[in-house]
């Protein structure tokens, strides 16, 4: 089958991410949405894996989601923070480094 | 991807094509839904998409792992997340912001960027899937040509556990 399916397929959760991240404003939404795009990521080096015969690109697919965990972990512990510190997890409301 | 669906009828076609579908339309609802445990569960779909995507691909084993942390772990952070940042005063609806227009201009842009680029790129390039990956060849490439990057992505997760732990403790 051809490749350019999958790779439209990741194309596309890659840009519903984008979407998300640039329209959401609760702090727990735009990490779903970085989850869409690092999914996005994966299925092309699976697909390229599979299309090369290869299996560096799942070696590599598997580093991006034990970073994607670390990085739930964090975002989540941040975010949490946040939370307790001001009054909610709406992004546009974090403004104190604003000038 | 849906109009190669009617071109081709091998099964892994129609497979791919109707998960596809699924996926891309949970994603939708990732991004747009009013409810934000109702878009944790539409990540799940997509996640399980990903999975069965993988699958189809044969790479069996990374199947089984995106299963084991992303629906198994990453999700029930995530709903733990939800549950323990909603305000229960607030109304729950407004998670988008004002700039919801510009934001689906952009990522409309990047799409059709990148599937430009993509079909324009790689048409007619055909993916041809024989015996399943073994997961012995992930191993070997891991443990030989990737180990140090291996061993940098342990190091780094544990400095995430901890971060994580120092940042949400209540002291």
């Amino acid at each position: 089958m051809p490749i350019t399916e999958y790779l439209l397929l990741s194309a596309f959760l890659f840009c519903t991410g984008i979407y998300g991240v640039l329209a959401r404003r609760n702090g727990v939404l735009v990490l779903m949405s970085i989850e869409l795009m690092l999914n996005a990521v994966n299925i092309n080096l699976v697909a390229f894996s599979a299309r090369l015969n290869d299996a560096a690109g799942q070696v590599f697919a598997l580093f991006v989601i034990a970073i994607a965990a670390a990085e739930v972990g964090v975002g989540l512990a941040i975010v949490l923070l946040i939370y307790r510190n001001r009054v909610g997890v709406n992004l546009d409301e974090i403004d104190l480094m604003k000038g | 991807m849906s109009l190669t669906l009617a071109a081709s009828s091998a099964p892994q076609n129609v497979a791919f094509g109707i998960i596809a579908v699924v996926m891309c339309v949970a994603a939708l609802g990732v991004v747009t839904m009013k409810n934000i445990v109702h878009a944790a569960l539409a990540l799940v779909m997509v996640l399980a998409g990903v999975a069965a995507q993988y699958i189809l691909l044969q790479a069996e084993f990374l199947g089984i792992v995106q299963v084991l942390i992303y629906i198994g772990a990453v999700i029930v952070l995530f709903l733990f997340g939800i549950m323990l940042t909603r305000h229960p005063m607030r109304k729950t609806g407004e998670y988008d912001n004002d700039q919801r227009i510009l934001a689906g201009l952009v990522s409309l842009l990047i799409f059709g960027l990148l599937a430009y680029l993509l079909t324009d790129q790689f048409r007619g390039d055909k993916l041809h899937l024989g015996q399943p990956t073994q997961t012995s060849a992930i191993a070997d490439s891991i443990f030989r040509t990737y180990v140090v990057g291996f061993e940098v992505v342990s190091m780094l997760l544990l400095a995430a556990l901890v971060g994580a732990i120092v940042l949400a403790r209540r002291d």
